[in-house]
């Protein structure tokens, strides 16, 4: 066996906005047809389907809608292999597949004012991040400078950015450039 | 810059978060067609200065291929619909019909 590791362990800035590398986070994949798996998922995970482009948390899990057959659930490194278990027999009816990705991502948590936040944020993505466009409660899957992501505020405040574990590296050197004071531009 | 609203996760897409996906509405030739049919298919396209219709993907979004009818000229996106059909939807041809008119 191996003791996983988190990608960019410890890694940290600190400033106007603080930039951190979140730790071993466990991500379970979810692909069918959201209207037949939707039950089953909510039955077993205890959070409720989240609209398009739509994130739900709740007792530090979060469910985010991720495409129109794709879900993702967010929950503790530890727990996530039984969570899929528990899932692929709650799904066994339906054409769906359940994969234990924890080990596949890597995710970021930007802590700051919110401004400060999505200001960081908007350097990196054509996403629209104003507060109308991109409140609380959505996740948007975008681009950030040249690799994929997905960004999302948190109900704790935090911006929360997950990437391929392969480039988050190049991520967190982004973010944290971005998040310099000195590149301070009081947009938003 | 292109901007393209996704139709399955109705995000406004900036052309740099899609990947351009050639010519739409291909006909597919496989064995038995002619060697001209064939050709056609694989390589023959339409490259016009007006309105085109395309194939995109949203590679940094949802994933889903999907269909969007522009013009090369003036870059005025006349819309987006899924990519499940054989052909464009009738509000799609409607607005190409105004335009022509």
């Amino acid at each position: 066996m191996f003791d996983a590791t988190p990608p960019l362990a410890r890694a940290r800035q600190d400033g106007r906005v603080s930039v951190e590398c979140a730790g071993l986070t466990g991500m379970v994949t979810l692909r069918g047809d959201i209207a037949a798996i939707g039950e089953p998922v909510a039955d077993a995970t205890g959070l409720s389907i989240p609209d398009t482009l739509g994130i739900v948390e709740d007792g530090g899990r979060a469910l985010a809608w991720m495409s129109p057959d794709e879900l993702m659930l967010f929950c503790a490194y530890d727990e996530a292999e039984e969570i899929a278990a528990t899932l692929t027999a709650a799904t066994a009816e339906d054409h769906a597949l359940v994969a234990n990705v924890s080990d596949a991502r890597a995710m970021f948590e930007l802590s700051g004012e919110e401004a400060a936040l999505r200001e960081t944020l908007a350097k990196l993505t054509p996403a629209d991040l104003r507060p109308d466009a991109f409140p609380p409660g959505t996740i948007r899957r975008t681009r950030l400078a040249q690799v994929s992501g997905a960004i999302w505020l948190a109900e704790d405040g935090a911006m929360r950015v997950i990437c391929f574990r392969s480039v988050a590296d190049y991520v967190f050197s982004l973010l944290c450039h971005a998040a310099r004071p000195a590149a301070a531009v009081g947009h938003f | 810059m292109l901007i393209l609203s996704c139709p399955y996760c109705g995000v406004a897409a900036d052309e740099t978060e899609l990947h351009p996906g050639g010519e739409g509405h291909l006909v597919r030739h496989g064995p038995g067609s002619s060697d001209d049919e064939f050709e056609s298919y694989l390589f023959l396209r339409r490259n016009p200065r007006g309105v085109h219709v395309e194939r995109w993907r949203h590679v940094h979004g949802c994933g889903k291929w999907f269909h969007a009818a522009r013009d090369t000229m003036t870059m005025e996106v006349i819309g987006t619909y899924p990519a499940q059909v054989s052909e464009p939807p009738s509000e799609i041809l409607n607005a190409l019909g105004a335009r022509s008119a």
